[in-house]
């Protein structure tokens, strides 16, 4: 049985739409971090699907982007979040407000 | 031998660099025969060229000779040439010519002054720029020519600056002819824009056949220009302050040479006025009125020079008379004469200056006739030219004037008539004033300075015998304290001059005799063609006007002997107040433009300035200011707030890119 391409997009839509949510209403930190992994996960799903769907190696490849970039960011995400514990015991997002205008 | 042209301006300005660099190191008097020396031979290389055109027939007598390209830029283009021509080389004939006898002069006149070097730089600047003026192919370069000649009048109307008159007279010059000068660019980017070049011939040719609107605005705003240099109405006043400077240059810039561009000019671009033939007859009232209104303040003017300069303005209105009335090698005819007898009297009054220690006011003077006989001799001679009295030169181009004039309308030769009467007036009081009558000096009480007295060094005559003492102008220093002295005649140097120009100003005619052929239209025809009137009076019609021009010099003549030699109506009575203060127009000029302007000035400074102009600086200031803590409640430091307004925006931006596709 082949699966329509259609099931993967709204798979990847509310992939999407769950890390959104979560960015939003999370306040732990770590939490967070990992929505917006959800988040590039899931467009990296609807890359996939459109490459297949239209026969177009264009959206694999960029995935293969979005997968470099996202360790990368992964790295200083979690540079940055180590830091913060070091600093301070816990992790709440609304309590790191430093940069406040 | 038309070749050698270029020699013309450039024999100046060597003698300018020279002096320039060694001109303190030369000293005096060498430095100035130097200046004289390079006048002298532009005059001579003048000649030359004049003969080289000569050996050419007619229409054929057009020389250009471009040295290198000055600007270009897309079609701009304007090439540093000259233009030789009958016109451009009989004004750079009469301008070296005139020039050499006044520079000549000046050595023995400026002797003893300190700065007597910087005065020959001064000088020979502007025997280049003038040079350049009329020389030149194109308007451009001779707006250069007009702004070194402006700039040098400038310099040497102020030379005794430490004179807070002649300093502010430096200044008044200089900012009334700006008024004048802003009217020549105005009509230069026209011209461009018009015919898209600036070089005589082309554009002038093509502008012969501009629109009547085109070639009227072109005229009124190079009028403008000329008004301001040649001080017409309303641009005069500067003039009569002008005779701040030494007398060999109001002489030579005030009077023969610098004043006359305006004349040259409008005489250069005939063609435009022969296509806008309302500008014409504008200028030729204009210039008469002048004449008219100049005239009436020299009667009524102690200051010898004065006189002079207020004579000058209504003979500089003659010529503009002539330029309107399309009589152009009348005006050029009446230039050289004016130039040659107007010089003379400059001269002469400054070598009475000289003689009587720095005196200035005519009603001090009187019988100097026996003290100085040969400046009174050639004075006289100078008289009778300007006042119309054949054979003398003067009498010869008024009456060109005069006869062109009533062939274009009898109420400017009417106009020019009574000016003429006044002419001779007031000439005849200026000269019983000064060599007639009794000796003045003797008896009338001169302001004592005793603290300056003695204060001027005496000097070594210059020229072999006579006593020289030209350094001390400054009257209240030099011989104040000399109660009982001797006027006595100038040095040899200084009477040369006046001698030769006394010769030109009495056979200066002959260039243009009306039964000789008219040499000099003849001459000059080929730069007017159609342009030039063709008066249709007949031979008796003009020995009719001719016959009522001498009767009326005669006549004012003879008023004036019979008010100041008889003294049959008492002196104050033709002389009122509103008269010796030039109808009061200084007055009215500050009343009416330097107060407002005044207080434009403050206005500007103490409100426009601090409200508005720091009021937008603060403004702008306070207002990035209060933006800024309007917008910092934005930046709140929460991440997730930040996360939203991303996913609002997202939302909205799809949202849009919806509603467009739909």
């Amino acid at each position: 049985m082949k699966v329509p391409g259609a099931w993967y997009l709204a798979l990847a839509a509310a992939l999407f739409c769950i890390g959104a949510v979560g960015l939003l209403v999370r306040r732990n930190v770590l939490v967070m971090f990992m929505c917006v992994e959800l988040m590039l996960n899931a467009v990296n799903l609807t890359f996939v699907t459109f490459a297949r769907m239209l026969d177009d190696i264009g959206g694999q490849t960029a995935v293969f982007f979005v997968l470099v970039v996202a360790a990368a960011e992964v790295v200083v995400g979690l540079g940055i979040i180590v830091s913060i514990f070091r600093r301070r015991a816990g992790a709440t997002a609304d309590d790191i407000s430093f940069l406040k205008g | 031998m038309l070749e050698a042209v270029w020699l013309i301006p450039a024999l100046p300005l060597t003698g300018f660099l020279v002096l320039l660099v060694a001109g303190k190191r030369l000293g005096d008097p060498r430095a100035g025969f130097l200046a004289t020396a390079m006048m002298g031979a532009a005059f001579l290389t003048a000649v030359i060229v004049f003969f080289g055109l000569m050996g050419r027939e007619g229409e054929e007598r057009v020389f250009t000779q471009t040295l290198f390209t000055w600007i270009n830029s897309g079609s701009f283009h304007v090439d540093v040439a000259f233009l030789v021509d009958p016109l451009s080389i009989t004004m750079a004939l009469f301008v070296t010519g005139v020039g050499t006898l006044i520079h000549l002069y000046a050595v023995g006149y400026m002797h003893g002054d300190e700065k007597f070097p910087k005065f020959f730089v001064y000088l020979n600047l502007f025997a280049f720029s003038m040079l350049m003026l009329v020389m030149s192919n194109n308007f451009l370069l001779t707006f250069l020519g007009w702004e070194g000649v402006g700039a040098c009048s400038y310099f040497l109307i102020s030379f005794w600056f430490d004179r807070p008159t002649a300093a502010s007279a430096g200044k008044k010059a200089f900012i009334t002819n700006r008024i004048g000068d802003f009217g020549f660019m105005v009509a230069m980017f026209l011209i461009f824009g018009t015919v898209g070049t600036l070089d005589y011939v082309p554009a002038l040719a093509a502008l012969g056949n501009a629109p009547e609107y085109t070639a009227s605005a072109i005229g009124l705003l190079l009028f403008l220009g000329a008004a301001g240099k040649s001080a017409q109405l309303p641009l005069y006043v500067w003039l009569p302050d002008a005779m701040e400077g030494p007398t060999p240059v109001s002489a030579l810039i005030h009077a023969a040479t610098m004043v006359t561009a305006g004349v040259f000019l409008m005489v250069r671009i005939n063609p435009v006025l022969g296509a806008a033939p309302e500008v014409a007859t504008f200028i030729a009232w204009v210039g008469v009125l002048t004449a008219l209104f100049a005239a009436t303040i020299a009667c009524a003017q102690d200051d010898i020079k004065k006189v002079l300069a207020y004579s000058t303005i209504s003979q500089l209105g003659y010529m503009f008379l002539a330029v309107g009335s399309g009589a152009y090698a009348a005006a050029i005819f009446h230039m050289v004469t004016h130039a040659f007898f107007k010089a003379l009297l400059f001269l002469g009054a400054g070598s009475v200056i000289h003689g009587m220690h720095d005196e200035q006011d005519m009603k001090r003077m009187g019988g100097l006739r026996k003290w100085m006989p040969v400046t009174s001799a050639t004075f006289i001679v100078g008289w009778l030219a300007i006042a119309g009295v054949p054979p003398f030169s003067g009498f010869w181009s008024k009456d060109d004037i005069l006869l062109n004039a009533f062939d274009k309308s009898p109420a400017l030769w009417a106009v020019g008539l009574l000016t003429a009467l006044l002419t001779a007036y007031y000439m005849t009081r200026q000269v019983i004033l000064v060599f007639y009558g009794p000796e003045k000096w003797k008896t009338a009480a001169r302001p004592e300075t005793p603290a300056e007295a003695h204060a001027e060094p005496e000097h070594e005559p210059v020229a072999a015998g006579a006593h020289s003492d030209g350094g001390s102008h400054d009257p209240a220093a030099a011989h104040g304290a000399h109660g009982d002295f001797k006027p006595h005649e100038s040095p040899r140097i200084m009477t040369i001059p006046l001698v030769i120009l006394a010769v030109l100003a009495a056979l200066g005619g002959l260039l243009n005799l009306p039964f000789g052929g008219t040499p000099l239209e003849h001459w000059l025809e080929p730069v007017f063609g159609h342009n030039l009137r063709q008066v249709a009076s007949s031979g008796g019609a003009k020995l009719v006007l001719a016959t009522l021009a001498f009767v009326t010099a005669v006549l004012g003549g003879m008023v004036a002997a019979t008010i100041y030699r008889r003294h049959r109506i008492a002196e104050e009575k033709v002389e009122p107040r509103i008269l010796q203060r030039a109808w009061l127009v200084d007055e009215l000029y500050q009343k009416t433009i330097a107060h407002p302007g005044r207080a434009l000035s403050q206005w500007l400074a103490s409100v426009f300035d601090a409200k508005v102009i720091d009021g937008a600086v603060n403004g702008v200031a306070s207002l990035v200011r209060a933006g800024g803590s309007r917008l910092r409640v934005v930046q709140s430091g929460f991440v997730r707030s930040y996360a939203l307004a991303v996913a609002v925006g997202a939302v909205a931006i799809l949202a849009f890119a919806l509603v467009r596709s739909l």
